[in-house]
């Protein structure tokens, strides 16, 4: 058997995972050496799509139906860049805050896990069947539950299980959505999907499988579970949650609605009015909480609603064109919101608390993570040059084309109350009139504030190579049919 | 009615049940237990799936998918038990 990209993306998370598991001594020897590989993987799987657009390989040899097939395209390749990207400078940044003897339990457990939720995210983006795909957000709920409890405090064991349960949930719903499919036509590969006569039964399957993922993606009003479970979690774990798990599902919905178009444009506006829900409701929610990992959290519900409403803003033409505003918006939020969890992290970590109202009451000013905080908001509030600006303006400037004013108000009305919520923050950053301590004595600087600097200069910078960007993703037509 | 009608029907008031008590149930193991009664009821959809009427043979594709999801709900489980476990016991630390 020789030797493919896409058999060692999925493959050498797994093996890793296991060797971390055994020899927890080396466990972050091994895990780097895992992600050094699968990144070497992925670059190779790049420039393999880069030549020949979408290339697939059958496991084994055996042919769908029977066996299970990966296949690559521009886009699988962008989710894959970023998951590997955002992961590697996220668990450089873990190497430096779980250090010392106090943290050896987090430092063992972090690693089998964070390799093991790389291996079901990678799945995901290269898999061609719906079954395989229940198996992977499986894999993924399970070691996202493992590392949102990681601290192991009350409070995150409460939130792990809530998600666990919403988790569990979401996969099951998606698993009778497969089992009404094969009933229905007896094939489980995206080919088969194309191939389907739409039915009373198709629809009802694909109803079933689109609640499932947006449980677990977690769109208005079935959020519910992951403020408390981003926001408890321990920094590391909240950035690789925030930034990269939620997008899992969130792809899947974009692969299947392609498929499967759902069946009539209501539903479809539906989908649009929900993201709405979530914009306007997470901007409240982030307006008002307490602390500032709550509010990141909250921004995170924002900005999936985000990507709902760029969603839907197509209409009846379906992803054909609308499916990259929403991936730009996936991939500037990936790198955005790791960055902006490590960085609030870094805050509390320096001040010794995260509640707004007193950030600015502290002679301790980690003025680096303070400054990859407002990096990161600019590309979250869409402020050019950043990539989560072209995202918008994509959005906008589609659904102006379009005619639907009302999804231009609604992303207007979020994008103040981004500031909004923002501003808050920032501005305790920069009030030092209410600290009785001589202000400036410690910086607060660590190895750990380098990798969110890099994702959030990242998440700017990349505004800059849009246009290979998305030329890349439209390689091998992801939404063109031919699976 | 036919058989596979009669359990197609079965499993999806089974799923539907376990849904509601996923919603509703506050007590975390009954939760855990309405998740199983949803697997249950998506594995006997899948079944059907393979059900074939005599003579033929069933296809045994659904049955390779059931294990797996089996094997998956075992895991699931287990880890939900273990977290309910330890909160349990921290919980308990805090009433002593």
């Amino acid at each position: 058997m020789t030797l493919d990209p896409l058999t060692l993306v999925v493959f050498a998370p797994l093996f890793g995972a296991m060797a971390a598991f055994v020899a927890p001594r080396a466990a972050a020897a091994i895990g780097l050496a895992t992600m050094a590989l699968t990144g070497a993987a992925v670059a190779w799987l790049a420039t393999e799509v880069h030549a020949a657009g979408a290339v697939r390989t059958p496991l084994g040899g055996w042919e769908p139906p029977l066996g299970i097939a990966l296949r690559a395209d521009g886009l699988s390749v962008a989710m894959l860049v970023l998951t590997t990207g955002v992961g590697l400078l996220v668990s450089l940044g873990a190497l430096d805050s779980f250090k010392g003897t106090a943290n050896a339990r987090l430092q063992q457990y972090f690693w089998p896990l964070w390799l093991l939720l790389l291996t079901g995210m990678n799945g995901v983006y290269l898999s061609t069947d719906i079954f395989n795909l229940y198996v992977m957000i499986e894999v993924i709920a399970l070691a996202a539950v493992g590392l949102t409890v990681l601290s192991g405090t009350r409070a995150a064991l409460r939130a792990g299980l809530e998600y666990m349960y919403a988790s569990i949930l979401g996969a099951l719903l998606f698993l009778l959505g497969v089992g009404f499919v094969y009933l229905q036509i007896g094939q489980l590969d995206f080919a088969g999907l194309i191939g389907a006569e739409p039915s009373a039964a198709m629809s009802t399957a694909l109803a079933l499988m689109v609640v499932g993922l947006l449980l677990k993606t977690a769109l208005f009003p079935l959020h519910f579970w992951l403020p408390s479970a981003h926001a408890n979690a321990t920094a590391p774990a909240s950035a690789l949650l925030s930034g990269l798990v939620v997008k899992a599902a969130l792809y899947i919905f974009l692969r299947l609605t392609t498929y499967m178009p759902l069946p009539d444009e209501i539903l479809v506006a539906l989908i649009g009015a929900l993201g709405a829900g979530a914009v306007l409701w997470g901007g409240v929610q982030a307006l008002r909480a307490e602390r500032l990992k709550m509010l990141v959290a909250w921004s995170t519900v924002v900005q999936i609603g985000l990507i709902f409403i760029a969603f839907a803003r197509a209409g009846q033409v379906g992803l054909t064109e609308s499916w990259k505003a929403a991936a730009l918006l996936i991939l500037a939020h990936g790198a955005a919101k790791a960055a902006m969890f490590l960085s609030a992290g870094r805050i509390k970590d320096e001040i010794g608390h995260d509640i707004i109202r007193d950030l600015d009451r502290t002679p301790v000013r980690p003025t680096l993570a303070q400054f990859t905080f407002a990096l990161a908001a600019i590309s979250l509030i869409g402020l050019p040059p950043s990539l989560g600006f072209i995202g918008k303006w994509s959005l906008m400037e589609g659904a102006m084309a379009a005619g639907y004013w009302h999804w231009v108000a609604v992303t207007m009305v979020g994008t103040l109350m981004s500031v909004g919520y923002f501003s808050r923050v920032m501005a305790g950053f920069l009030r030092f009139d209410r600290v009785r301590a001589p202000v400036a004595e410690h910086q607060g600087w660590a190895l750990a504030d380098l990798p969110p600097l890099v994702l959030a200069l990242g998440a700017i910078g990349l505004g800059l190579a849009a246009a290979p960007i998305l030329s890349f993703i439209e390689l091998g037509y992801p939404f063109g049919m031919t699976p | 009615m036919t058989p596979d009608l009669i359990y197609g029907v079965t499993g999806i008031a089974v799923f539907a049940i376990g849904l509601v008590g996923a919603i509703v149930a506050q007590n975390r193991l009954r939760r855990v237990l309405a998740l199983k009664l949803c697997s249950v009821g998506a594995g006997f959809v899948l079944i059907v799936a393979a059900w074939r009427s005599p003579p033929d043979a069933p296809d045994p594709v659904p049955h390779a998918l059931v294990i797996t999801g089996i094997v998956v709900m075992v895991s699931a489980t287990a880890v939900a038990l273990a977290l309910i476990r330890r909160l349990h016991s921290l919980e308990a630390e805090d009433d002593a």
